[in-house]
């Protein structure tokens, strides 16, 4: 798969020669903040046909390696950058500088009709652990839990995994669905359900529940009291020149289209507007 | 004279290169089939066996624990097996009983003008996407089984029974008629044995129901769940090739059995079905295999968790199969090449492809077998 993008990569390079001012972007990194950086790409592309800019999905640390290499003008990561990554950056002469670009927030949501209206962090973590398997342990009916989680593919599974389940493994009873929207048909039409989804996903159908006493909502998120929730970033090699297509590109969310291309995705925006 | 020898040696030649080449090229696009699944063979082992060498056999084939992206990462893919293993078991339950008396039906049975409307609409079900089936499982299927499902089960119990008891009772009755000499006495006992055994017969059928209707469905993404839409999805396939073997057996014995005054009933299980065993195990593993490979459904529906379900024959509990295993994790291990998490699939699909290769050679057997066997009664 890499070969093979890198290989249509190059084909493009060496067909852009051709035309003059084609100005080339290449970006690398995490698969949940690929869908925002794609988004961006087409805006621009379809305001400048002159551009051309690639993303590539490869995981947050590839994001980084291909920065530090030089691979990529900017490295998308869903979480910041580890020292070791710094120091190798700088060894080889990139300064690495962070542009937080979205937030994502994810939702504990349970069935409508499910008494719960909130629940600790740590009780979510042991629900997910399979240490609680019945609602009557939390105070509720006499149900078993049915635990949905999300294959392990998935980007909002790799932050709730670290956020919520702090590397603990998900009990192997839990069920596992390929999409937020099918973790919402699941727990929508089933009364003992608990699920997770991106904040963008819950809807009438469905219940969010307050997490340590914080209801999430893109205000909570954005204000950072919501515990389930982290930054997006873009790192750049230095802070990028004033104008240049790099600067343009990092600082777009901070446009009313950008924040708008944000949250169509499903991710909350830094800034209100 | 001499001209047209020239002539026609040069068109000889050129005859013989045409016929060369169409030969060739018959050769070129026959054997390209086999080269192709030759190369699939290979190239999934060469993606399968560095799991192997990294991390050996026995975390793989003996434990349940399923995290190739925890950390540290575990290989136990031995629910996933036993998953595989109960959905295609489930799925035959279904399929075969059912598949095998479709076709018996419409070979023996319905006229022809009939037949000629039923069977295309059956083949129909072939032609449906499999991620139609998927949807429908998930979205109509399951919130079904968890308001309504014991309930239903229980009417199903019904449904898939009484004929059941109605065919013993009445195969009992023939069997005391057997046995009994004195013709008065016989007569009473048979109809006795006939009406407690009717009686008995309901009242177990009720217990099964009342202990279905009990039972609560906590989640409708099951193995149960797939099973029934994996049989359906199985059917097509076993009724046309069964139908055809039914068919294939030809008017000669059919006749032949009725001229010795055979019953239909007789004719159709003591002969025909016999006669055309062959074609019917052929189509079972055909439809089986269907079953085995099919990934959208379960992916969507079994619930995928990799748990072997207490009790191990609790088919309420979500299972996971190799295939939405394979399907599920492939995309992000598709960036981690080399790593395990990347050849633990390739191990899987290995697994999957060996399956499906003895499964062929089991039924090539079972065919060849019957065939001889067949051939040996008629000479």
């Amino acid at each position: 798969m890499k070969v093979i993008a890198t290989l249509i990569m190059f084909v493009f390079m060496f067909a852009g020669n051709g035309f003059a001012g084609e100005k080339q972007l290449s970006l690398d990194g995490s698969t949940t903040v690929g869908p925002i950086a794609k988004a961006f790409a087409e805006y621009f592309m379809k305001n400048d046909p002159n551009l051309n800019i690639s993303v590539s999905e490869s995981g947050s640390g590839n994001g980084a390696k291909s920065l530090i290499s030089g691979n990529c003008h900017i490295g998308c990561m869903s979480r910041p950058m580890k020292d070791k990554e710094f120091k190798m950056a700088v060894e080889n002469n990139v300064t690495p500088t962070p542009h937080v670009i979205a937030l994502d927030g994810i939702a504990i949501v349970v069935h409508p009709s499910n008494p719960a209206k909130a629940l600790k962090m740590e009780q979510v973590k042991e629900i997910y652990l399979g240490k609680i398997s019945n609602w009557k342990e939390l105070g509720g009916p006499d149900m078993k839990i049915v635990v949905v989680s999300r294959d392990s593919n998935s980007g909002t599974f790799e932050t709730f995994n670290k956020l919520v389940m702090n590397k603990g493994n998900v009990v192997n009873t839990a069920e596992t669905v390929g999409s937020n929207g099918a973790v919402r048909s699941r727990v929508q039409s089933t009364r003992a359900a608990i699920g997770y989804v991106g904040l963008g996903f819950v809807d009438n159908s469905l219940k969010a529940l307050e997490i340590d006493g914080v209801y999430p909502s893109k205000k909570t998120i954005q204000t950072g009291v919501y515990p389930i929730a982290r930054p997006l970033y873009m790192y750049t090699d230095k802070y990028p020149k004033m104008g240049s297509l790099v600067y343009q590109f990092v600082t777009f969310y901070l446009t009313k289209d950008g924040q708008q291309l944000v949250e169509e995705i499903g991710f909350i925006p830094c800034t209100s507007y | 004279m001499k001209d047209s020898l020239i002539i026609s040696k040069r068109a000889n030649r050129l005859r013989r290169l045409a016929s060369l080449l169409a030969n060739g090229g018959l050769l070129t696009v026959t054997s390209l089939s086999m080269i192709i699944v030759i190369f699939i063979i290979l190239f999934i082992a060469r993606d399968a066996l560095p799991f192997f060498k990294l991390e050996g056999f026995k975390e793989f084939f003996t434990s349940t624990s399923w995290y190739p992206a925890g950390d540290p990462p575990q290989f136990g893919a031995m629910a996933i097996f036993y998953g595989s293993l109960m959905v295609t078991l489930g799925a035959s339950m279904v399929a075969v009983p059912l598949g095998i008396f479709a076709a018996v039906c419409l070979s023996d049975v319905l006229p022809f003008q009939v037949k000629q409307v039923v069977k295309p609409v059956i083949e129909i079900l072939a032609a449906l996407p499999s991620v139609a089936y998927g949807f429908f499982a998930l979205v109509i299927l399951a919130p079904i089984m968890q308001t309504r499902g014991p309930r239903l089960f229980g009417i199903a119990a019904w449904v898939a029974l009484v004929p059941a008891a109605l065919l013993a009772a009445y195969f009992l009755r023939g069997f005391v008629d057997s046995r009994i000499r004195n013709e008065k006495f016989r007569k009473a006992t048979r109809n006795i044995t006939f009406v407690m055994a009717i009686f008995g017969f309901f009242v177990i059928i009720s217990r099964i129901s009342s202990f279905f209707s009990g039972l609560t469905v906590v989640s409708g993404t099951n193995a149960l769940n797939v099973s029934l839409i994996l049989g359906i999805m199985a059917l097509p396939t076993i009724v046309s090739v069964s139908e055809d073997a039914l068919n294939s057996v030809g008017r000669e014995l059919r006749e032949n059995s009725y001229a010795l005054g055979a019953t239909r009933a007789e004719t159709v299980f003591k002969v025909v079905i016999p006669a055309a065993s062959s074609g019917i195990v052929a189509a079972v593993i055909l439809g089986v295999m269907r079953a085995i490979g099919e990934t959208m459904v379960v992916w969507m529906a079994s619930g995928n968790s990799s748990q072997i379900p207490q009790p191990f024959y609790n088919f309420l509990s979500p299972v996971r199969t190799l295939t939405a295993t394979i399907a599920g994790d492939m995309g992000e291990a598709a960036h981690v090449q080399g790593a395990p998490r990347y050849h633990v699939l390739f191990a899987m699909a290995l697994a999957l492809l060996l399956i499906s290769f003895v499964s062929n050679l089991i039924s090539e057997w079972a065919v060849k077998r019957s065939r001889k066997k067949l051939r040996g009664e008629s000479s």
